[in-house]
């Protein structure tokens, strides 16, 4: 018994081991070949598409390296506002880039929107819902509803807005179950618990279980838009600079096109 | 201040920990002590909500009890009643998480006692009824005691699995923990604070009581 204990024990040593050597060796080839560390904080809707971003932006600029860290746009500005250390910003709403900014955390030339998205209706890919639109959604016919959870989730506050415009959010009100980010309000829509769900079109084209019901008009909500900026602590601002400019590019707009993004 | 995540948060943890404490003590007393056939892959079965996440239990629960789960249509069709996105949701993802801290606390206290005292009543004729009620569990209750206490910690913590099958419907199913997530995430920090501290006094409140009571109760069976 104690004997298995002990390489219990040695196992666990084991397997911190290398993660210390090889620490080591990666900074001394990152001396050597001057390599640059980026660090992006991203809105979550973003991750698909930055993936490919990721990639596209290494093959013009090999020698850096970059980490991103997905999370909902209130949950990583309130990170970076707690001093994460983070270069770029890539945010899903106006409101968290502008508390940044009204904070000085980020340099405020650098900050570009770069893209966009819209909100959609979605229900199960073989829904029978297919003739709903947000103009004839009535509240005593339908069951419950996923959205984003208004306060926190951007995507809840567009579609609060849109419902709130068109005068039916008192009436779907009681028919809400919120989501804590849009990949919920997704997995509710596709496990068929709700109906249907409000989503952004980017969320719609990665999931195959749902269907894009209806597209709200760009009218009836503050029009969604991404922003990114480099933040004031990072040590990497040149290199951080050029990731913005890229991502302005023809050749990542493409990209985000290609997944649901509009500018 | 609207003190509904309180009340709903005590409704889980209590009804989850009546059912959790019925289901783990009969269940240990059930397995714990035979030997047979697939015993050990039963147990890690019922271990698996603690090693999983519990996102991830939520996600099983969700397609399992779900409107379109084997469970969740079964039920709807049978008693009408709706496990996702009500309190039901809560208690279940509760009970699901709960229930191993109370299995293992049980199977430990059933195997801590010579179980000849338990033969020696059989043989005297006392009926199996009779022999659990005045012999296993007496000796057993120091043992199930602590996985109340854990379960009960455990039901009023729970987050992850709660979150993903009950949803956050304010008035509805907003448990302390959910309420506090989305707070936080709505950079409300006063209202996470104030339920933070609730929380805290609420679990210490719990602990410091249960551990007195069990204490009082061990005292007055040793001097018996």
């Amino acid at each position: 018994m104690k004997n298995q204990v002990f390489i219990f024990l040695a196992i666990l040593i084991l397997f911190m081991l290398p993660g210390c050597s090889n620490d080591k060796e990666a900074s001394v080839q990152k001396e050597k070949k001057n390599a640059v560390e980026l660090s992006i904080a991203a809105a979550a809707s973003l991750q698909e598409a930055v993936g490919e971003l990721q990639d596209a932006f290494k093959k013009e600029y090999p020698q850096v390296t970059i980490t991103v860290n997905f999370g909902s746009s209130g949950q990583l500005a309130q990170q970076i506002q707690q001093g994460v250390p983070v270069d770029i910003f890539l945010s899903a709403d106006q409101k968290w880039m502008n508390m940044l900014e009204d904070e000085n955390l980020i340099v405020k030339e650098t900050r570009k929107d770069f893209t966009g998205n819209k909100i959609v209706l979605i229900g199960e890919k073989d829904s029978d819902k297919d003739f709903l639109t947000f103009e004839n959604l009535k509240g005593d016919e339908m069951g419950q509803i996923a959205i984003g959870d208004p306060d926190s989730v951007p995507a809840g506050t567009y579609t609060k807005e849109i419902l709130e415009n068109l005068g039916k959010w008192e009436e779907l009100k009681n028919k809400f179950v919120y989501g804590s980010d849009v990949t919920q309000v997704l997995t509710y829509v596709e496990s068929g618990n709700t109906d249907i769900g409000f989503v952004y079109s980017s969320d719609a084209l990665i999931s195959e279980k749902v269907q894009v019901l209806a597209e709200a008009d760009s009218s009836l909500h503050t029009p969604i838009i991404y922003p990114a900026a480099v933040l004031t602590d990072s040590t990497t601002q040149d290199t951080a600079n050029k990731f913005i400019e890229f991502l302005l590019s023809e050749k990542a707009q493409t990209i985000l096109a290609e997944y649901g993004f509009i500018k | 201040m609207d003190y509904t995540p309180l009340f709903l948060s005590l409704k889980v943890a209590s009804i989850a920990t009546i059912i959790v404490f019925i289901l783990g003590t009969f269940g240990a007393r059930a397995i714990a002590r035979e030997d047979f056939f697939g015993k050990s892959v039963l147990e890690a079965i019922i271990l698996l909500p603690l090693v999983l996440p519990p996102t991830v239990v939520g996600f099983a629960l969700l397609y399992l009890f779900g409107k379109n789960g084997i469970f969740g249509k079964l039920l709807f069709e049978s008693t009408n009643i709706q496990i996702v996105f009500t309190l039901f949701g809560a208690i279940l993802a509760a009970i699901v998480v709960a229930f191993p801290l109370m299995y293992q606390s049980a199977s430990a206290a059933f195997q801590n006692y010579d179980k000849n005292i338990e033969n020696a009543a059989i043989i005297m004729g006392a009926s199996k009824f009779k022999v659990f009620w005045t012999i296993s569990f007496p000796l057993a209750w120091p043992g199930l005691l602590a996985g109340v206490v854990l379960t009960f910690a455990r039901s009023l913590g729970e987050f992850g699995a709660t979150l993903m099958i009950a949803g956050f419907i304010p008035g509805k199913t907003n448990t302390i923990p959910v309420e506090i997530y989305f707070a936080v995430q709505a950079g409300n920090t006063s209202t996470a604070s104030f339920w933070v501290v609730i929380l805290i006094v609420l679990g210490l409140v719990a602990n410091i009581w249960l551990n007195w009571w069990s204490k009082r109760n061990l005292l007055k069976y040793k001097t018996d």
